[in-house]
């Protein structure tokens, strides 16, 4: 089983030469710092910056160069700054090339739910619903289930959506799946874990063929 | 060249009243027209409604004005970090619209631009699209969003000329470029204010043309949301 951390470097692996790519909060940010040194990426936030470097060394952070969850950062060489119409002109626009964030729920066909409990949270949804409507390469990184045990890969979400029939793959502590036209398609064991507690773990179609390889990170 | 330069925050504000609507540039706490807000809640105008990607913290940025309850109504795309706001909400007393954050800037960008609505494709097939027009171009579905109609534009740069020229800093510049001329009056306020033919012209992100009123702002604090640093190795 993996932990964040290892969620995230096997999301690493996905991360390709040249790609401009868009971290979500939380394990997706910790994926920046698992990217192979020998290939030139770019990270863009939101907010307005592409080219984000790592989080500034004490003293020297500047109330002007944010990231999207608000956290104080740096830039590297050949970076950026853009208003807000422009960033999701590079978002809706299909110029960013990897979408990684992540979920609450994920459905059999791709639909998504990660802005909102009826009831209980009521954030927002930020960026999510123009990230997920428009980037074609799309890769949820969470936990197989919830902190009740209920798993988050569905049949159907039952919390209000953010987007419908987008999710490309989704990486989780247990597995790796590609969302296919008929179900969960599994790829991947993480070490350790069987198909058998991935069946048990994933509500929705589990598609299960051949011999399932352990991931490798 | 046409002078935008006013002396004060309280000349800037002319014109501000009881159940107008406003746009607030920041994101976050950053790049947030400080000047303007503390002077709204001195001013106590309220019944607002505030088009703002964020709605501040419990005491600063536009959570000032939620304290006060001069709010009625917010327009957004992400209201964390602030119990005030989320205590107004669940208790009826605060309407709230949460809507896509790209949607919120093109929503801004349109009305700067002349056009009435744009398709945008976030939010479709999710409870953000009830109740829109929807159409398909090319075998994808669109969301119609109209350009938003606002009083007042409050916006922060880095630096100003008196023309009205703006030059924004650092992510600080975020959703205030798209609300400068998006509202009948554009009100930036600047941590440097110059005199024209300082600025390169080269350099200028929004011309002055999007300006009405341009002061500098008496103080700003820049509070830093989440700082977060890395060791000295």
């Amino acid at each position: 089983m993996l932990d964040k951390n290892g969620i995230a470097k096997r999301i690493a692996k996905e991360v390709k030469d040249g790609y401009y790519v868009n971290l979500g909060i939380g394990i997706p940010t910790l994926v920046a710092n698992f990217v192979r040194e020998d290939i030139e990426v770019e990270f863009q936030s939101e907010n307005g910056v592409l080219g984000m470097g790592p989080f500034p060394f004490e003293g020297e952070e500047d109330a002007d160069i944010i990231n999207a969850g608000k956290q104080t950062i740096t830039t590297l060489p050949g970076a950026s700054f853009f208003d807000s119409a422009t960033s999701f002109s590079m978002i809706r626009g299909k110029h960013v090339d990897l979408t990684i964030l992540g979920a609450m729920e994920v459905a059999e066909n791709g639909d998504i739910a990660n802005w909102k409990i009826p009831g209980k949270m009521v954030k927002g949804m930020g960026g999510a619903m123009d990230l997920v409507a428009s980037a074609e390469n799309i890769i949820v990184a969470m936990m197989h289930t919830n902190r009740a045990g209920a798993s988050k890969l569905l049949k159907k979400c039952s919390l209000p959506l953010t987007g419908v029939g987008c999710v490309k793959k989704i990486v989780t502590n247990l597995a790796v799946m590609e969302v296919t036209k008929d179900g969960f398609k599994l790829l991947e064991r993480a070490p350790g874990v069987s198909v058998e507690d991935i069946k048990t773990a994933t509500e929705g179609h589990l598609i299960i063929e051949g011999d399932i390889p352990e991931m490798t990170i | 060249m046409i002078n935008k330069k006013v002396t004060s925050v309280e000349e800037a504000l002319n014109g501000v009243a009881d159940n107008m609507t406003f746009m607030l540039g920041g994101f976050g706490l950053s790049g947030i027209p400080e000047n303007a807000i503390a002077e709204l809640v001195k001013r106590k105008v309220n019944g607002l409604t505030c088009i703002s990607n964020n709605a501040g913290v419990d005491d600063f940025g536009l959570g000032l004005l939620l304290q006060g309850k001069q709010i009625k109504k917010m327009v957004s795309s992400y209201v964390g970090e602030n119990d005030e706001f989320e205590r107004q909400m669940l208790s009826g007393e605060l309407d709230v619209e949460l809507i896509p954050q790209g949607t919120l800037a093109e929503r801004c960008r349109a009305a700067q631009a002349g056009f009435p609505a744009i398709y945008t494709p976030a939010g479709y097939g999710t409870e953000v699209a009830e109740g829109k027009e929807t159409r398909e171009f090319d075998g994808k579905m669109y969301v119609l969003e109209h350009a938003f109609k606002a009083d007042f534009a409050f916006v922060k740069a880095w630096k100003g000329d008196v023309a009205g020229n703006l030059i924004f800093k650092g992510t600080a510049r975020n959703f205030n470029p798209n609300m400068c001329g998006a509202a009948k009056i554009t009100v930036a306020e600047v941590e440097e204010l110059l005199p024209v033919g300082e600025l390169d012209p080269n350099q200028i992100h929004i011309p002055g043309i999007f300006v009405q009123r341009i002061f500098k702002g008496a103080h700003y604090e820049k509070r830093i949301e989440q700082r977060t640093v890395r060791q000295t190795s």
